[in-house]
C-alpha cells in the first residue's frame, strides 16, 4: 500500500516530537551540567551554557566517590543481567514447551509475584542475607537483583521460545541430538535477540535500582551510582543542582554505550533468527 | 572469544566484591564506629570529615568511620538497618523522625551516657523534641527558623518598615506591605508550599496555635481554634483575596521560587535558614537582599523547629564511646563549624554566642536573634502525625490555599478526619 506525502509527513512530524520529548530531560541535564550556580538561578534560562563551566564535575568528584560508584554499578548491573539470562534461559524453555498444568501454574505464580511491593520483603531480605554474609557486597546485590528481574525475564524469554517452531527441535532430536545439545545448538541462537532483550531488561532494572542498594551496602565504596546521586539532595528536597545533573550526566554515559553495544546484537540476532527460520 | 573474556571478567569482579565488609565492633583491642552522617552540601561534608579525622588522629582507639546516609531514605533505611541489626553506631537524623525508632527501642537512650557539660549546653526545650516518654533517644545540635528572604532594593524604594528581631511585623502589617508591593504582574510574596503543612504548623505558633491538643489522659486531639487559623487565613487571603501572593508558587519547592526572586518576580520568599546558601551561590551580582525575621503574633516570634540530632543504636556494643565522640563532635566550637557548614543554627548556648553567628552579613545575626524563640515543632510528638499529614492536611491546606474550599471544610477535614486517623494510634 502506499503511503502519501501528507501522511508520511506526518509520521515525522510526530516521530520527531517523540524525539524531542524523549530527549529534552537528557539534553536539559547536559546543559545544567555545564552551568554555572548564577546561571542556575536565572528566570530566562538558556539551553547553551552562557559560562560553561566544569566546576560542577569538578565538585561532584571532590564530594563523592563517583568512579567507584560508576564501577560498582556497573559491575552489579551486568552481573545480574547475565546470571539472569543463564538461568532464565533453559527455565523458559521448559516453561514454553512442556504445556502440563506444573508450567501453567509456574507461569501464572511468575506473573503475581510481580506484584509483591518490595518494601514487604526487604525486611526478611536483609535478614537472609545477613546470616549468608552477603550483607555489604556486590555479590549479595547481584543476587537480589538476579531473584528481582528473573521472574519478568522468564515470562519475556518464554514469549519468545514459543516464536521458535518446535519443528526445529524435532528435527534435531530425530538427528539424534539430546535435549541440552538442541537447546544450546539449536534452540538458543535463534532466541539471541530475546536473550539479548532480556539482558538488557536485567541491566537496566539493576542499574537503576536504588532501595535494595541504598539498604543492603553500607561502606562508601561499595554504594551504587544511583545510592551516591542522592547525596546531593538535601532535606525537604532541597538538591545541589549543579553537581547532581554533573554526576547524573556521566552516570548516563556508561549506559549509554551498554545500549549501544547490544543494540547491534539485537539486529544481528534477529537477522540471524530471520535466516534460520 | 570477546564474551568468554567479558564472561571472566565480570565473574572474577564480582568474586572481588564480595570479599570485604563487615568488620565493625572491635578488633585487636580497636574499637571501629559507624557515623551516618546525612550532611550534603559541600561546606558541611567537609566540615564532618574534618571532625572525624581529628577524633582519629586524637582517639587511636576509638576509630570513627564515616557513612554518607541520604534525607530522602534516611527511614526506611535505618529502619532495615534497625530490624537487621546492622545499624550504625551513630545515628544522624531529624527529631521529628525518631519518635518511631525511639519508642520501638532501636535507640539507647541517652540520659546516662551523656557528660553533663553537654546536657547543660543545649536549652531544655530542645531537648524537649529528642525526649520521648521518660528517655532522650537524641541529642539535638542544628535548627533551622524560617524566615523572609527579600529584596532589598524593592523595599527601601517601596519605603516600607524594615522589620527587625525586637519589631518584627505583625501577621496583619506583613499582609498589608505585600498588598502594597504588588502589582503589574509582581508579588509582594511567593509562598513555596510544597509541603504546606508543617510551614503553617511551624509558623502558627506565633499566634498561639497549636492545633494539637494532649489531654490529661495524654492523648492528643487536633483543634482549629481562631489561633490556629491566624497563619492559614493570612496565606489564604494573601493568594485568594489581595493577589499578593503568587499562585503559582503555592505548590513549588523552595528552590523553584529563587529565579522568579531574583528575576523580580516577587519581593519577598519565605524560606528556610539554609537556604541563604543557595541565595549567596546564586543571586546575580549585585542582587542586594536580606533575612527578615518571620511575623509574629500574640506569641511573639515562636516558632516550631525540628532540630538535627544525632543518636546512638541502642544495638551498639560501644554506646560508651559513641556517646564520647558525640561530645567531641558537639563542643561548642565544632558545633559552630557545622553551624556554618549547614548555613543553619547550633542548640548548644555556648555556639550560638560565636560572633561568626552574629554578624550581619548574609543574615547571620537576624536568625541569631530568632534562636530563643524557637520551640519543638506543634508535631513533633504526636504518633500518627505522617500520616494525619499525608492523607488529611496536606491535601486539605493545599485545597485551601489554591482557593478550592473555604475555611469550614478546612476545618472539618483538619479536625474530624485527623481525629480520626489519631484515635487509630492512640486505642
Amino acid at each position: 500500500m502506499r503511503t502519501s506525502t501528507g501522511a508520511r509527513a506526518g509520521q515525522y512530524v510526530a516521530l520527531l516530537a517523540y524525539l524531542v520529548f524523549l530527549g529534552f530531560p537528557f539534553l536539559w541535564l547536559i546543559s545544567t551540567a555545564f552551568k554555572s550556580p548564577r546561571e542556575l538561578g536565572t528566570l530566562h534560562p538558556t539551553w547553551i551554557p552562557r559560562h560553561p563551566t566544569f566546576a560542577n564535575f569538578r565538585q561532584a568528584f571532590d564530594e563523592q566517590p563517583l568512579p567507584h560508584a560508576v564501577l560498582n554499578s556497573l559491575l552489579a548491573a551486568l552481573g545480574a543481567a547475565l546470571i539472569a539470562v543463564v538461568i532464565a534461559t533453559p527455565m523458559a524453555w521448559v516453561m514454553a514447551r512442556r504445556r502440563t498444568l506444573l508450567a501453567r501454574a509456574a507461569t501464572g505464580w511468575v506473573v503475581v509475584s510481580q506484584a509483591f511491593p518490595f518494601v514487604l520483603v526487604i525486611i526478611p531480605l536483609f535478614l537472609v542475607l545477613k546470616n549468608l554474609r552477603l550483607i555489604d557486597s556486590l555479590a549479595g546485590l547481584v543476587l537480589v537483583y538476579v531473584v528481582r528481574s528473573l521472574p519478568f525475564a522468564l515470562w519475556m524469554l518464554a514469549g519468545y521460545v514459543r516464536a521458535v517452531p518446535a519443528e526445529l527441535e524435532e528435527a534435531a532430536a530425530v538427528d539424534g541430538a539430546g535435549k541440552l545439545r538442541t537447546l544450546v545448538s539449536v534452540t538458543a541462537p535463534l532466541l539471541a535477540p530475546g536473550i539479548v532483550a532480556t539482558a538488557l531488561f536485567a541491566f537496566v532494572t539493576a542499574w537503576n535500582e536504588f532501595f535494595f542498594a541504598l539498604v543492603l551496602l553500607k561502606t562508601p565504596e561499595k554504594q551504587t551510582l544511583p545510592v551516591v546521586l542522592t547525596h546531593f539532595i538535601g532535606a525537604e528536597g532541597v538538591a545541589d543542582l549543579g553537581p547532581l545533573a554533573a554526576a547524573a550526566f556521566l552516570a548516563t554515559l556508561p549506559s549509554l554505550v551498554v545500549f549501544a553495544l547490544i543494540q547491534r546484537r539485537i539486529t544481528g540476532g534477529m537477522l540471524t533468527g530471520a535466516v534460520k527460520s | 572469544m570477546r564474551p568468554k573474556w567479558i564472561l571472566v571478567l565480570v565473574v572474577g569482579l564480582l568474586l572481588a566484591g564480595c570479599t570485604g565488609g563487615g568488620g565493625y565492633g572491635s578488633a585487636g583491642g580497636r574499637i571501629t564506629l559507624r557515623f551516618q552522617s546525612l550532611a550534603w552540601q559541600e561546606e558541611s561534608v567537609t566540615a564532618n570529615k574534618e571532625l572525624v579525622k581529628e577524633w582519629n588522629a586524637t582517639h587511636p582507639h576509638v576509630k570513627v568511620d564515616y557513612v554518607q546516609g541520604s534525607w530522602d531514605s534516611v527511614h526506611d533505611q535505618l529502619l532495615t538497618s534497625f530490624e537487621g541489626g546492622e545499624a550504625p553506631d551513630i545515628i544522624h537524623d531529624a527529631s521529628d523522625d525518631l519518635a518511631d525508632f525511639a519508642y520501638g527501642g532501636y535507640l539507647a537512650d541517652l540520659r546516662d551516657l551523656l557528660p553533663a557539660r553537654l546536657k547543660s549546653g543545649i536549652a531544655q526545650r530542645s531537648w524537649e523534641t529528642a525526649t520521648f516518654g521518660d528517655g532522650i533517644y537524641g541529642v539535638p545540635f542544628l535548627q533551622e527558623p524560617r524566615v523572609i528572604v527579600a529584596n532589598a532594593t524593592w523595599l527601601k524604594k517601596a519605603a516600607v518598615r524594615i522589620p527587625t528581631a525586637e519589631h518584627p511585623w505583625s501577621w496583619p502589617e506583613f499582609r498589608d506591605i505585600t498588598r502594597r508591593l504588588s502589582g503589574d504582574g509582581k508579588y509582594g510574596v511567593a509562598w513555596p508550599l510544597k509541603e504546606p503543612v508543617s510551614a503553617t504548623l511551624n509558623l502558627s505558633l506565633s499566634a498561639g496555635g497549636e492545633l494539637f491538643h494532649r489531654g490529661a489522659d495524654g492523648k492528643v486531639a487536633v483543634r482549629f481554634d481562631a489561633a490556629d487559623q491566624v497563619v492559614p487565613r493570612t496565606i489564604h487571603d494573601q493568594a485568594d483575596v489581595d493577589h499578593s501572593a503568587s499562585p503559582t508558587t503555592l505548590g513549588s519547592g523552595g528552590s523553584d521560587t529563587l529565579p522568579g526572586f531574583f528575576g523580580g518576580k516577587y519581593a519577598m520568599v519565605p524560606l528556610g535558614f539554609s537556604y541563604r546558601q543557595q541565595i549567596v551561590q546564586q543571586a546575580p551580582k549585585g542582587f542586594d537582599w536580606q533575612v527578615l525575621p518571620a511575623p509574629a503574633g500574640v506569641d511573639g516570634l515562636a516558632q516550631g523547629v525540628s532540630p538535627q540530632t544525632l543518636s546512638i543504636a541502642a544495638d551498639s556494643p560501644h554506646k560508651k564511646e559513641a556517646a564520647a565522640f558525640i561530645d567531641f563532635l558537639l563542643r561548642p566550637e565544632n558545633m559552630v563549624r557545622l553551624a556554618l557548614g549547614d548555613w543553619m543554627l547550633p542548640t548548644g548556648t555556648e555556639a550560638l554566642k560565636d560572633p561568626a553567628l552574629h554578624t550581619a552579613k548574609d543574615g547571620w545575626a537576624t536568625g541569631a536573634a530568632l534562636a530563643p524563640h524557637l520551640r519543638p515543632a506543634p508535631a513533633q510528638s504526636v504518633r500518627g502525625y505522617p500520616e494525619w499529614k499525608d492523607k488529611v492536611a496536606t491535601p486539605a491546606f493545599q485545597e485551601y490555599y489554591s482557593g478550592a474550599i473555604g475555611l469550614a471544610e478546612l476545618r472539618k477535614r483538619l479536625v474530624r478526619d485527623g481525629n480520626l486517623v489519631l484515635a487509630r494510634y492512640q486505642r
